[in-house]
Order: structure tokens, then C-alpha cells, then sequence
């Protein structure tokens, strides 16, 4: 029974840490299909929403689910402003140009969060409702992992469900699938995009704001957990929002198991599984070759 | 290389461009003239001057593979961190002589740039980037993990270096690192010239520009570019290996996402595919980063996301590829 409460927690806190990484990386993986452009400045996106949410509890004294609404769209609002701004020059360069521009964008990121918020790890209050364990025999779970879990699921089901049944989600698949003939037919691709770049970084905000009990907020939030969210991103395949919930799954469930079962190797074994799996199917699970 | 020459005035305009690309002018002279100078006019700056060359030596190395060979890449700190080890751990338990740990560096960038080169180089664009980045976060964090070898966050130390040659020792001030660092920049540079000019130097600037035609013509692409790497590689690790015995400490920042991005920026900043853009590059970036970190990080990091964004909206070749483009203009007003 002991190793069955244990397993229960790792499972519950394993797929809360996947779901945090699955929001963040929906909008990049959109950004990568659609338009080809790599995008490094959009974790800076899922900062900027948990920093929004920081000002607006301390300042204002809201709580974490009031802020939450506000944050995302604050940051949906700044993802709009820099897309049809900084952006536009983004497209216009070569692959290595949008490496390096979105670099630049993030270091600006980086250097605003300092500026504004110092350079201190913090995380945003558990609402009390949400806050204490939930215990049945020798299993005990966070309440509050328990919730992202379920949040993170309602928007993933959401998504899937706007993604296959509406005419938005198929104008956003058709312009995955083929830009071109997407707009040979009518769809404005780009107008798609803009909308879908802001509804990214909204995803983002929420996985920022939500996660920061996993992913504390600091100014190198934006670098330091970029990483992982490109591999999500690279794993999953690109443009496939689908491949994107599978590999956060996996790569969080092994991450958050690997650690606990061979802490001697720490976060050595969820790399090692990346190369491989990026060796396997370089497309990505999901991707198409 | 790009472009077909019309009349016969060009086409020997183009065959003539290709022999003097391989002489040298007055103005190749500047670089050392500068080196001289700095050690002349800034001794009290020895250190910083042996960063900067070191740095300029690994940007070289990024030219090489990115620059004429077209692989982006986000690890390139992998095979740097790798030769900073290499020559650490040779001078720790083989033998302090320094050109030997310099070889010993040279040969674990090369290695770890073939293997991993030639799993990953049969990828390009996006994928290839993810996987640069992903195999040098593993060896990062294989770094880390295994304390017992590389000291894990607290770094390798305790070596020694012997004196160079047996001659002269590494002083306090750095004279003695500074003619080393900047002894091994000349040779590289010039090996790395002769090689962007010799036939495999052809070759690879062709798979850049096109590599489909490139295999149709009969290349091994794959091959020619893993060999490329290989040579970079052993060019980071000599940087890396340099680092390793001035500094005589290596830390897990030799590994490092930051490293990788940094590199690619002066790259970048100075102009690729020419090799004094490295030059150029490495000398603003480390200069500039600097002074600014001495008053306050976070501004140096502002400035530089700055100018990277406007570098490479307006001056997608670097500040080089401006300036050529300035003097040309320049001489073509006065014909």
C-alpha cells in the first residue's frame, strides 16, 4: 500500500508538472506549424502572465483565481501588440535570423522582469480552498496539483473538441497543414495566426501563472525553462497541438519519476530520452515527415 | 559564389576574386597589429585579452561550421565545455605540459563533434537545432551528475600547468597566456583560411548554399558535413582547452545554454562566412560585456537584446558585412 500512495502522488504530480508544460507549449507549437517560426521569446510569454498575476496580488490584493483571468489577458494583449510590431520582422528573416531576434526579444523580457520585480525566486499564494492535501488511506495528494490537473484537462478537452468540431478549428488545421493552399481557398492565414499567437500566449500565461508552484517565477524563468518546452515542442511534432499533450506527459512523467526513482541522475535521463526519441522520429511522435 | 559571371570582364573578375582570396593584403595585418597594441598599451588588461582571443578562436570555430558549412546550432558550448574538461582533466591526471593539454582538448571537441555529428548532421533546419541544443543539455547535466570526475557545480581545480616550452611560466599578470592564446589564434586562423579555400572548403560552401544540387552532383553531404564539424569541434575544444589552463578552473557554465547563445551572437554581430567577423565579434561582445557587467547585468542584457533584434534586421551580414558594404558603396561613387 505505501508504494501504491507513493505512486499515486509521483503520478498526480508527475502529469501537474506535464499539464504546466503542456499549456506553456501549445502557442509554440502552433507558431512552428503555421508560420515556420521559431519563437524563443514565447516562454517569456508564460513569465510575463505569472509576473502580471505577482503584481496584481500584491498590489491590488486579489486573489490567485481573481488575478488569473486578468493576467491572461494582459498577456494575450502584449503577445497582439508584438505580433503585429517586432514580429513582422521576425517573418521576414531567415530561420537563424528568428533564433536570434527571439533571443533578443527574450533578453529584453529578461531585463524588464528584473527591472520591474528584482531578481528573487517567488511563486503566487495557493488559494485556501485549494491549499492543504487530500488523503484516502496511505494516499495523499496536493489539492492543488489534483486541480491543475483537472483545469489543464478541461482546456486540453476544449481545445481538442474547438480544434475538431468548429469552422476556427478547421481554418488553424488547414492553415497547418498547407499555408498556401489554405489561402488559396479563402482563409486568411495570417489573420488566422495573429489570433492564434495571441490565444498562445494566453495559454501560456496560465500555465505561468498557474505552475509557479513547480516553475517559481524569476527573470530567467524565460531561459531556463525553454528548454523543456522546446523538446515538448520537438518531441510532440510540430504544429501538432495533440503530439504536444503526449510528449508533456511523457516527458513530465519520466522527468518527475526518474528523478525520484534515480535521483543520482537527475535530469540527465529526460534528455538522454529526448536525443533518442528525436534520433527515432526527428519529425517528432506526431509530426509529419 | 552566387550568380553566373556573363561576360568574359566579369567571369575573370569572378576567377580573380578566387586566387587573391588567398593572399594576404596590408589589411590583414590589423588583427595582430591590434594584438601587439593591446599588450603594449593595456597591460594591466592581460586577462581580458586573453578572453577576448580565446573567444574569437571559438567563434572562429562556430564560423567554420555555421558560417561556410550552414549548420545552425545551439550547442556549440558542448564541444567548447568538452575541450575545457578535456584539458583539465588531462593536466589533472596525465601530464601538466600545456601543448600536449591543448592537443588532449583539440581531440575531445573532434570526438565528441563526430559522434554526435554523425548522428545528428543527417537532419537539417529546426531539427537540427532541437538537436544540437538537446545533446549538449545532456552532456551538460552529465557534467553535473557525475561529481566525481568534473567536480559537478563546484567546478575542476587543483591542476597545475607547467611551463610552456619548459620556458616561460604563466605569470600572475598573464603575459605569458596572453602571447600562448594569441600564438594558437594565428595558427588556427591560418589553418581555418586555408581550409574555407581549399577544395573541401569549396565543397562545404556549396552543400550551404544548396545542398540538393550539391548531392546530385555526386557530394557525400552528410559526410563532408560531419567532417566539417569534427573540425570545428577540435577548434572549440582547443578554445575550451585554453580557457581550461589560464583560468586553471573549470565550471559547468562551459557547457551551457548561455555559452552556446553567446557564440552564436558575436558570430553574428561581427558577420558570418568571412572569418575576421569572428574577430571582430568576439572583440565587441567580450569587451562591451565587460565593462557593462562591472555596472549592471541586467542592462548589459537589455543593450544586447537590442542590438542583437537591430543587427539582424539591419545588418543581417554583421557589422563586417556593413562595413564592406559601406566601402564598396563608397568606392563606387568615386569610379
Amino acid at each position: 500500500m505505501r508504494y501504491l500512495g507513493t505512486a499515486a502522488t509521483l503520478l498526480v504530480d508527475g502529469i501537474a508538472f506535464s499539464m504546466v508544460l503542456f499549456l506553456i507549449s501549445i502557442g509554440m507549437t502552433v507558431t512552428l506549424g503555421i508560420m515556420r517560426v521559431v519563437n524563443l521569446a514565447h516562454c517569456a510569454f508564460a513569465m510575463a502572465g505569472g509576473y502580471l498575476a505577482l503584481a496584481l496580488v500584491q498590489h491590488a490584493s486579489l486573489g490567485l483565481m481573481a488575478a488569473l483571468p486578468i493576467a491572461v489577458i494582459g498577456t494575450m494583449i502584449l503577445g497582439a501588440v508584438l505580433e503585429k510590431t517586432v514580429y513582422r520582422w521576425v517573418y521576414a528573416t531567415s530561420e537563424l535570423g528568428q533564433i536570434l531576434m527571439t533571443i533578443g526579444l527574450t533578453f529584453l523580457m529578461i531585463a524588464a522582469a528584473n527591472l520591474l520585480f528584482g531578481s528573487t525566486l517567488q511563486t503566487l499564494p495557493v488559494p485556501k480552498p485549494l491549499a492543504g492535501t487530500w488523503e484516502a488511506g496511505d494516499v495523499i495528494l496536493s489539492t492543488y496539483r489534483g486541480f491543475l490537473v483537472l483545469v489543464a484537462g478541461a482546456i486540453a478537452a476544449t481545445l481538442w473538441a474547438v480544434m475538431e468540431y468548429t469552422d476556427v478549428g478547421a481554418r488553424l488545421r488547414a492553415a497547418v497543414d498547407n499555408p498556401r493552399i489554405a489561402r488559396a481557398v479563402g482563409i486568411n492565414v495570417p489573420r488566422v495566426f495573429a489570433a492564434t499567437f495571441a490565444l498562445g500566449c494566453g495559454l501560456a500565461a496560465i500555465g505561468g501563472v498557474l505552475g509557479t508552484q513547480m516553475l517559481p517565477l524569476e527573470p530567467w524563468y524565460a531561459l531556463k525553462y525553454l528548454v523543456l518546452v522546446l523538446m515538448v515542442v520537438a518531441v510532440g511534432g510540430l504544429g501538432s497541438i495533440q503530439g504536444s499533450f503526449y510528449a508533456a506527459l511523457l516527458l513530465g512523467l519520466i522527468d518527475t519519476f526518474g528523478r525520484y526513482l534515480v535521483p543520482a541522475l537527475g535530469a540527465f535521463l529526460i534528455y538522454l530520452a529526448v536525443v533518442a526519441l528525436l534520433l527515432w522520429r526527428p519529425q517528432g511522435l506526431f509530426g509529419r515527415s | 559564389m552566387k550568380g553566373t559571371a556573363s561576360g568574359p570582364a566579369e567571369r575573370s573578375a569572378v576567377v580573380r576574386e578566387g586566387f587573391e582570396r588567398h593572399r594576404f593584403g596590408w589589411l590583414d595585418a590589423l588583427p595582430w597589429l591590434c594584438v601587439v597594441l593591446w599588450f603594449v598599451l593595456a597591460p594591466g588588461y592581460l586577462p581580458l585579452g586573453t578572453q577576448v582571443i580565446v573567444m574569437i578562436i571559438f567563434t572562429l570555430s562556430l564560423d567554420l561550421a555555421l558560417g561556410y558549412g550552414g549548420i545552425e546550432t545551439l550547442g556549440h558550448a558542448a564541444l567548447f565545455g568538452l575541450g575545457a574538461y578535456g584539458a583539465g582533466l588531462y593536466a589533472l591526471h596525465v601530464s601538466s605540459e600545456p601543448i600536449s593539454g591543448l592537443a588532449a582538448a583539440a581531440l575531445a571537441g573532434a570526438l565528441a563533434a563526430l559522434l554526435t555529428g554523425a548522428l545528428i548532421l543527417r537532419t537539417r533546419g529546426l531539427t537540427l537545432v532541437m538537436l544540437t541544443l538537446a545533446v549538449a543539455t545532456l552532456v551538460a547535466e552529465l557534467a553535473s551528475t557525475w561529481k566525481s570526475l568534473t567536480g559537478g557545480d563546484d567546478g575542476l581545480t587543483g591542476y597545475q600547468i607547467a611551463p610552456l616550452l619548459g620556458l616561460f611560466g604563466f605569470d600572475l599578470a598573464g603575459r605569458t597566456a596572453y602571447w600562448y592564446a594569441a600564438a594558437a589564434l594565428a595558427v588556427l586562423f591560418l589553418v581555418s583560411r586555408w581550409l574555407v579555400n581549399s577544395p573541401f572548403g569549396l565543397t562545404v560552401r556549396g552543400i550551404r548554399d544548396n545542398p540538393v544540387r550539391m548531392r546530385m552532383m555526386g557530394v557525400q553531404v552528410t559526410r563532408r558535413l560531419v567532417m566539417l564539424y569534427a573540425i570545428s569541434g577540435a577548434i572549440a575544444g582547443v578554445a575550451g582547452g585554453l580557457t581550461a589552463q589560464v583560468t586553471k578552473l573549470v565550471g559547468l557554465d562551459v557547457l551551457g545554454l548561455g555559452l552556446s547563445a553567446n557564440v552564436l551572437i558575436m558570430l553574428i554581430i561581427g558577420g558570418p562566412g568571412r572569418l575576421y567577423g569572428a574577430f571582430l565579434g568576439a572583440a565587441v561582445f567580450v569587451i562591451l560585456s565587460d565593462r557593462a557587467a562591472a555596472i549592471n547585468p541586467f542592462h548589459w542584457l537589455f543593450a544586447l537584446g537590442l542590438v542583437l533584434i537591430l543587427v539582424v534586421r539591419f545588418a543581417p551580414s554583421g557589422l563586417l558585412g556593413a562595413a564592406e558594404r559601406a566601402v564598396a558603396h563608397a568606392l563606387r561613387r568615386r569610379a
